[in-house]
């Protein structure tokens, strides 16, 4: 074993400093072995354009790739605020009934294992374009905040349940204050996937919806440039969408962080 | 000390019964006999100890009394009323806190829950906090505190709504010692104090001599009654811990334990 090796680090600012810089690094030799690759072979734009011509057709292309940019967020972020309150809701409901738990949960499953992408093209023929793609989102994120929810209300430590009941609380009181912050945990959890795949179902419906002809979210570009051989532009927008996922993502950890970290172990050092 | 032979059951008037038991029992779905059938009065004020093997069925019996656990025969009276009605504190045997929320509203939840007023209930779980010395706790989250502060302020909880009974499952078995010393002495002075009637579970014999005026010892499954002991003495101190009496209680309980599990061996 090197003496660099993560565990043998003497500091935890080392090992920060490290995990930062170390994905830095391979994304400088990945850019620069790109470049070199490109330039050697002298292959042309239209088949692999070097990252140089993707950030230039990133600043020139800027407004209309913003505007679609600011499409697809609006889509994701429709998607999931429905996956969250559809997942949330749909546990609780389970958790109250049985009945309605072993009656739907099937078809959550199937409705999660089936892929998005062949069930896009038959949303866009019933539903308005916008609806669809917003429903395709909702259809790939829900899974995970229900799953999530059905855990952290199936977790919630028995005596505590049995407190409640000593002291004769009523339903709603024991929804605030004992199962929804029980939960909290397990909900912020399936919610910072489901922001991912709200992304993924967004994309995925734009590119169904784009080969109809219509839409100008992101993913509508990625399709239209490549019809058209303009490979930077696809390579920009694809740089965009990646970079709105990992926002996405840190926003909802963060967001997660902030909640939890008065008391959750998950959100507290682990020296403390 | 000769061994104490079983109490009758109306030894005690009517009048001043908190807890009738009769003919409690617990049958599991599986068919397995838990508890009993057993019969058990509780005075008002008295303190009691159900003493017995681990899984003998005396948190099932303190369960049934709170009405967390039903009984599948016989049935259970506080102060002459169906039990569920009563106004009940109980102690787990974890501090059973909620971690997200601090020491103070862990303490407020069972006045929140009766809809209490709000100044009202701040006062009251300011002399809760008060009385079990964690008065400068109130903002501080349960992972923070030891083992012991955490038993406190589950009995602060228990205490808030100023119950006429007090139910305590094994509450300091996860202690230390030392702890378990400390908490066993405040919890006496708080009974003292407010003159509630207390049914506390245990496993320890030393324990249950220690703080109650009656110790009911138990068979292992299905618990049943073997046998009570009187414990006789006005003061609860250190000197009583380690005076001949208390020795001598000791080692009758533990006798009449002994003689509870052989009884179920042979059975």
């Amino acid at each position: 074993m090197s003496a660099v090796e993560p565990s043998s680090l003497r500091t935890n600012h080392e090992r920060g400093a490290l995990r930062f810089l170390l994905p830095v690094v391979v994304l400088a030799i990945g850019v620069l072995a790109w470049d070199l690759i490109v330039r050697l072979n002298q292959i042309p734009p239209y088949v692999l354009p070097s990252p140089g011509a993707v950030v230039r057709t990133l600043i020139t292309d800027w407004p209309i790739l913003w505007a679609s940019l600011l499409t697809t967020l609006l889509t994701t972020f429709e998607g999931f605020v429905a996956a969250a309150i559809g997942g949330i809701a749909l546990a609780l409901l389970f958790s109250r009934s049985k009945w309605l738990e072993y009656s739907l949960f099937p078809y959550a499953i199937i409705l999660q294992v089936t892929p998005v992408i062949a069930i896009a093209p038959l949303l866009l023929i019933y539903l308005p374009q916008h609806a669809a793609v917003v429903v395709c989102a909702w259809i790939v994120a829900f899974f995970p905040v229900l799953a999530n929810t059905t855990l952290g209300l199936k977790s919630i430590d028995r005596n505590l349940s049995g407190l409640f009941q000593l002291y004769h609380a009523s339903p709603l009181q024991t929804l605030r204050y004992l199962k929804l912050p029980a939960a909290l945990p397990y909900i912020l959890g399936g919610l910072r996937i489901a922001g991912g795949l709200s992304l993924i179902g967004a994309v995925v419906a734009e590119i169904a919806a784009g080969s109809a002809g219509a839409g100008s979210g992101l993913a509508y570009r990625i399709a239209e440039s490549g019809y058209r051989l303009n490979i930077p532009r696809m390579f920009a927008a694809l740089l965009l969408l990646s970079l709105a996922g990992i926002v996405i993502y840190m926003v909802l950890a963060l967001a997660s962080h902030l909640i939890l970290r008065r008391w959750h172990e998950s959100a507290l050092g682990k020296d403390s | 000390m000769a061994e104490p032979a079983p109490v009758a059951l109306d030894r005690n008037s009517n009048l001043d019964v908190a807890i009738r038991l009769r003919q409690v029992g617990k049958v599991y779905d599986n068919g397995i006999r838990a508890l009993g059938p057993i019969d058990l009065d509780v005075r008002k004020g008295e303190f009691i100890s159900l003493l017995g093997p681990s899984g003998c069925g005396k948190s099932t019996a303190l369960r049934i009394v709170a009405g967390l656990t039903a009984a599948t025969s016989g049935e259970v009276r506080i102060a002459g009323q169906a039990a569920a009605a009563q106004s009940i504190g109980f102690v787990f045997q974890e501090p059973t806190l909620m971690p997200w929320a601090t020491v103070h509203d862990n303490v407020l939840l069972p006045l929140k829950l009766a809809h209490v007023a709000r100044i009202e209930a701040d006062r009251r779980v300011g002399d809760a906090l008060e009385r079990v010395g964690l008065a400068e706790f109130a903002q501080t989250y349960p992972r923070e505190l030891s083992g012991g502060m955490k038993m406190r302020v589950s009995l602060a909880r228990a205490l808030v709504t100023d119950p006429d009974v007090l139910l305590m499952d094994e509450p300091f078995a996860a202690l230390d010692e030392i702890t378990r010393f400390k908490l066993n002495n405040d919890l006496l002075a708080l009974w003292r104090g407010l003159n509630k009637t207390v049914i506390f579970v245990t496993h320890s014999v030393f324990e249950s001599v220690f703080l109650s005026q009656r110790v009911i010892v138990m068979t292992s499954r299905p618990g049943r009654i073997a046998a009570e002991i009187d414990v006789d003495a006005p003061e609860r101190n250190e000197d009583f811990r380690t005076s001949a009496e208390y020795a001598a209680y000791c080692r009758a309980a533990s006798i009449a334990l002994a003689h509870a599990s052989d009884a179920k061996a042979q059975s």
